[in-house]
């Protein structure tokens, strides 16, 4: 007995030890770690069971002919749901619809956040209206703006369209796409501009005043100084617009209703779930989806080296 | 000449770096005020044509002048007396309300731990977090929706709230990791040393310290609760769940024949409120959220 007992101790030593292959836990560090683990535990449960879980369903969903309106005709058909979206017109339409608006709208919301940022950062007077009055694009309820886009462009009732000698932009492919990208950027740019703001103030003003004695003008400032001390902030505030805008979907809901060749992937997977009511080719493009922005993500990390927020921004 | 003119410069030069900011001459105080001024024209025109809207009789609707020709409340209290409308803003109240304290107070345990607690795991919930944050929501509307009416949460109260709280998580996360970073160490390990357990070191020194950005998460929270769309209108089929963005589409006209653009705008307007006060009153809470959580990680 007196001779285990130390043989005991030892050997749960070394366990401890072996896995950590650091220094041995105390009572107090491993006190944290539970502590640690239970502190996420709620959070993390919630988040899987409303994402992780129905993700791996909509897979499962993906591989199976299921439509609503046929419940004896649920059949496992494999990747044939894959092939049917993915050789369908209609997919690559949309792709290239949420494409492009993507593109646009991203583009011209960075020069115009930009310019934003670069306003609320020089001025004394009146910061405080600026942001107040960008707030509101940025609050206010997606649908309750689009409403408000779509009546303005309505011929006979709005005043934009009374101004384009009665132009009815809603009924045309192009001009749809145009409105569209237009209520995404009055919404968005305020976002972009506090998210580039937060960066301007990281740059440090006894940089540009020194570039200023060495004779740089504002643009030459601007282009060697600013953009590249900015560029962690401006790659993450793009990353977020971009996945967010390639989810598109409040604004061509009210907008067009995914009329007039305006459909963008998110309403077309919408369209096949709830006016088609099949779950299969729903959930088949819910994943394609799933991959595109997975797609962006890696080529925004990896391309051109954009740290996820929140990872090793202490580092750089 | 130029021994008289610099102390005056460089005294204005010493008060504008103590702001943080470079001199600026009138003629760019001139610009930037006039760009100040086109920001705030853009950002109002849009939501003041949309009020103008609110109040046009019928006949004047068919009228595109930016000012009423006929002003009625009448969209305001048809809107307001039907419950196609009255119904879905006390689910969008409640039910924003409900998932924005789920989610604070979720995330405000899991923010503790990554922001103060050294455990393994913790990269993990980031990434996930943040995958969360991106993830595109149609993707789940498929499979949700199959899955809450098999479970009977579709067109309920819980069937939006529970999804709501997992999108509003990240976002918690996210901001309060960071406001809590900012909180001193010391105080923490004082109340250890006077004994307090972790658990007593969280509700009784840091929570307090905490409150302002857990205010702050709550409307940030609450902001998007309020703004969401597309899973309002998969998960609900009728007013019992519906909430007021979803509702705009089905509002109809004071007669069968009437065009609803009254009634909507008003609504639109009536769901805009809530924001504008936000905005008024947290406007520096609001910006300090979203950057901290963004650009300090």
């Amino acid at each position: 007995m007196t001779v285990n007992a130390p043989v005991a101790a030892g050997t749960e030593a070394v366990r401890e030890q072996a896995p950590g292959h650091k220094k041995q836990l105390s009572e107090g560090a491993r006190a944290e770690r539970r502590l640690g683990w239970l502190l996420c535990a709620p959070a993390v449960i919630v988040m899987l069971a409303v994402t992780a879980y129905p993700v791996i369903y909509a897979i499962w969903l993906s591989l199976e002919r299921y439509n609503l309106e046929l419940p004896q005709d649920v059949k496992f058909v494999g990747l044939a749901n894959y092939g049917a979206v993915l050789s369908s017109p209609y997919w690559w339409q949309a792709l290239w619809v949420t494409v492009l608006i993507t593109v646009i709208s991203v583009a011209i919301t960075l020069v115009l956040g930009m310019l934003l940022a670069m306003a609320m950062h020089r001025t004394l007077f009146g910061r405080g209206t600026v942001r107040t009055a960008a707030l509101i694009p940025y609050g206010i309820v997606t649908v309750a703006a689009a409403y408000g886009w779509f009546y303005a462009w309505t011929p006979g009732q709005g005043y934009l369209s009374a101004a384009f000698n009665e132009a009815a932009p809603l009924t045309a492919q192009f001009q749809a796409i145009g409105v569209i990208i237009l209520a995404e950027i009055w919404k968005t740019t305020p976002f972009m501009g506090l998210l580039l703001l937060a960066g301007l103030s990281l740059v440090p003003e006894d940089l540009q005043k020194a570039a200023m004695v060495d004779g740089a003008t504002g643009w030459q400032r601007f282009t060697k100084i600013t953009v590249p001390l900015m560029k962690p902030a401006i790659l993450v505030a793009v990353l977020f617009r971009t996945l967010d805008s390639f989810r598109i979907f409040d604004n061509i809901f009210i907008l067009t209703q995914g009329n007039n060749g305006t459909e963008s992937v998110s309403i077309l997977g919408w369209d096949n779930l709830f006016n088609a009511l099949n779950l299969g080719i729903g959930s088949t493009i819910a994943i394609l989806i799933f991959i595109c922005v997975v797609i962006i993500a890696a080529v925004f990390i990896k391309g051109f080296g954009t740290a996820a927020p929140g990872t090793d921004i202490d580092k750089r | 000449m130029t021994a008289v003119t610099a102390p005056p410069t460089t005294a204005t030069t010493k008060t504008a770096t103590t702001r943080g900011r470079t001199t600026t001459t009138p003629r760019q105080k001139v610009t930037w005020g006039g760009i100040n001024f086109v920001v705030v024209a853009l950002a109002l025109i849009p939501v003041l044509w949309m009020v103008s809207l609110s109040f046009k009789t019928p006949t004047a609707i068919l009228d595109p002048s930016f000012v009423p020709a006929q002003w009625t409340w009448g969209n305001y209290t048809q809107i307001l007396q039907t419950s196609t409308f009255v119904r879905p803003l006390i689910n969008s109240i409640g039910i924003g309300l409900i998932a924005t304290l789920i989610s604070v107070v979720l995330a405000s345990m899991a923010a503790y731990a990554v922001a103060r607690l050294r455990f393994p795991g913790k990269a993990v919930l980031i990434g996930m977090s943040l995958l969360i944050a991106m993830f595109p929501i149609i993707a789940l509307v498929t499979p949700l929706f199959a899955i809450e009416r098999s479970l009977g949460l579709f067109n309920t109260w819980p069937g939006l709230i529970i999804p709501y709280v997992a999108f509003g998580l990240p976002l918690g996360i996210y901001t309060l990791s960071a406001f809590f970073r900012e909180i001193p160490w010391e105080l923490e390990k004082a109340a250890k040393m006077d004994g307090a357990t972790p658990f007593q070191a969280f509700t009784k020194v840091i929570a307090p310290l905490a409150a302002p950005g857990m205010v702050t998460t709550a409307i940030l929270v609450f902001l998007a609760c309020w703004n969401e769309f597309l899973l309002a209108i998969s998960l609900t089929s009728t007013t019992a769940a519906r909430t007021a963005p979803a509702s705009l589409a089905y509002l109809s006209g004071s007669s069968q024949f009437t065009i609803p653009t009254g009634p909507i705008a008003a609504a639109a307007v009536v769901i805009t409120i809530p924001i504008i006060i936000f905005v008024l009153f947290f406007q520096r809470r609001i910006v300090a959220g979203l950057t901290s959580g963004a650009v300090k990680g």
